[in-house]
């Protein structure tokens, strides 16, 4: 059997989480297939047929999959679904907006943001916020499947040659329509996929002060998230979040500023190889998951962290 | 217009899971149990709702164990006028929470249901995008915002690049998110009323759904613990540490 991956995109661009999805439908075995649903999105079907270990890209290109709307395309999937062992999506706020519509109308019990594999029925998963792996195991005849990305390395964006099929739209549903979006625009690496991340959080006092963060983000390529705190005190906008109802995030380097260390938050980026808490709080529980813990007053430290950095 | 909210029993936020020795779960004797918070939140932008004279009545259910009647009584305390208890011992999975909220909505007939985005025991994320789709309804999910306008309805979604504003046709489900509003606390007198709100009780057979589990849960285990860290004495210490022993910058 194959495996069909629901690729994530803008359609011009895949987005990287398409990249981790892909790599855990590999570990799956048999050939994986990838289903580029948009609207003027040939290019993005082009990029998609050379991410490394796809077999084939279906290219579903009309008007009504223009903003993915999940109404219009979960019944494209579903249609496609009944030739696929399993159907995976990146855990993106996009593939945990349709993948439950489309396991409803299956009668699946989707398997959410799986961490590992163990094998084609079995799935290792977080619950309470991470502070639980429950391994589970589904005897549903599709695996409809979320995947956390940070479980899963990614695959090569290129060295694959695979064939794009196109496939026969199903009509607006007529049930929702696309208004308008503001997203946040930026230079620096996206928080999800980026090797470094600072974030801020309550101790930041204010969105004023979030450009000693970033002077630092820009020294070193990172990019900047905040805690729950943080966004919930209007510093920086809801895309900033890391933890558990956030982002997740596991990058090389993770630097936690003023950010006390709410179990929701852990969970958001406790993956990460190595943390760094600054905290002038010496009882923060952020210091029980950094590998590097500096007490300090982070309107003193940060300044200076900047300034170390430009010594080589 | 009627609103159905459901609500969930969930251990409270601030406590610290413990696993169970035996693998077979998470501890749940003695541990404090609190509404869900995202249905907290789905439970205030109703009453809002109501408030703003878009809503006339707001009915919470909960699928559960008898305990779930303190959760509807906190619902009816902030300001929901009756209640729902499908009465269901062991575990609740979202596609059949999903199957016995869709026949409620047929026999209820709601123009609005509002459903916390996830629920922080299982944070399965599903059970209102389901419920969406079983209906044939549309889907707001992870609202930050909520406008109803006539027979439409304006939700601004957190994603992942930002917000995204969808229009919905009516009736329509949406996900509460964590800033759709601040969840109000209930005042004394009202809690003292909602003890004389009206709670109905129905059996998950009664609404022709199986509530049996259809994943298998294995084992239940602790996250792998990271190592025990170090402090540094200042600045410049913790740079050389990234640079040379971490190599990460």
């Amino acid at each position: 059997m194959s495996v069909l991956v629901i690729a994530e995109h803008d359609n011009a661009e895949i987005k990287p989480a398409t990249l981790n999805a892909v790599a855990a439908a590999g570990e799956l075995g048999g050939d994986v297939h990838l289903l580029v649903a948009g609207n003027g999105s040939a290019s993005a079907a082009e990029a998609a047929s050379k991410i490394s270990g796809v077999a084939k890209v279906l290219s579903a290109d009309s008007a009504e999959y223009e903003s993915t709307l999940a109404e219009n395309v979960a019944p494209l999937i579903v249609d496609l679904a009944s030739g696929y062992s399993h159907v995976l999506a990146p855990a993106t706020s996009n593939g945990k907006n349709i993948m439950p519509r489309v396991a409803a109308l299956l009668d699946v019990m989707q398997i959410s943001d799986i961490a590992a594999i163990v094998d084609g029925d079995t799935f290792v998963r977080p619950i309470y916020a991470g502070n639980a792996m429950a391994t589970v195991k589904s005897a549903e005849a599709i695996k409809v499947i979320t995947v956390r990305t940070t479980g899963f390395e990614a695959v090569a964006a290129d060295g694959g040659a695979a064939v794009i099929e196109a496939v026969s739209a199903k009509g607006d549903q007529g049930l929702s329509s696309y208004v308008g979006a503001e997203l946040s625009s930026s230079e620096r690496p996206e928080l999800t996929s980026a090797s470094i991340v600072i974030s801020g959080g309550r101790g930041m006092q204010s969105g004023d002060n979030f450009p000693i963060l970033e002077a630092v983000a820009d020294k070193l390529g990172a990019a900047v998230g905040a805690s729950r705190a943080a966004v919930d005190a209007g510093f920086v906008p809801n895309d900033y979040q890391v933890g558990q109802t956030g982002k997740v995030v596991a990058p090389d380097l993770y630097v936690a500023v003023g950010i006390s260390g709410a179990i929701q938050h852990l969970a958001g980026m406790k993956d990460s190889k190595v943390i760094v808490a600054i905290n002038k709080d010496e009882e923060a529980p952020i210091f029980q998951v950094a590998d590097y813990g500096l007490v300090a007053d982070l309107f003193n430290a940060v300044p200076e962290l900047s300034s170390e950095l430009d010594k080589s | 217009m009627k609103v159905l909210v459901p609500v969930k029993r969930v251990i409270d936020y601030n406590v610290k899971v413990r696993v169970k020795a035996d693998k077979s779960g998470v501890e749940l004797a003695n541990v404090k149990m609190s509404m869900n918070p995202f249905d907290e939140i789905s439970v205030e932008e109703a009453i809002r709702l109501k408030e703003a004279g878009k809503v006339d009545e707001i009915v919470a259910v909960s699928v559960g164990p008898q305990q779930c009647q303190e959760t509807i009584r906190t619902a009816l305390a902030m300001g929901a006028d009756r209640g729902i208890h499908v009465l269901h011992d062991g575990d609740t999975e979202p596609l059949a929470v999903a199957k016995m909220l869709k026949a409620l909505v047929d026999k209820e007939a709601p123009g609005l249901v509002i459903v916390g985005k996830q629920a922080i025991d299982d944070d399965c994320n599903q059970t209102g995008q389901m419920l969406s789709a079983l209906l044939g309804w549309s889907q707001g999910t992870f609202a930050s915002k909520l406008e109803v306008e006539g027979d439409a309805i304006h939700v601004t979604r957190e994603v992942d690049g930002g917000l995204q504003t969808v229009q919905l046709k009516m009736p329509a489900v949406v996900t509460s998110d964590l800033r759709l509003n601040e969840p109000r606390y209930a005042s004394l007198p009202n809690i003292m009323k909602a003890k004389k709100k009206p709670i109905d009780q129905v059996a998950p057979g009664d609404l022709g759904v199986d509530p049996a589990p259809r994943l298998e849960t294995l084992k239940v285990e602790e996250p792998a613990t990271r190592d025990a860290g170090q402090m540094v004495e200042d600045v410049a210490a913790l740079v050389e540490k990234l640079r040379n022993e971490a190599k990460v910058i």
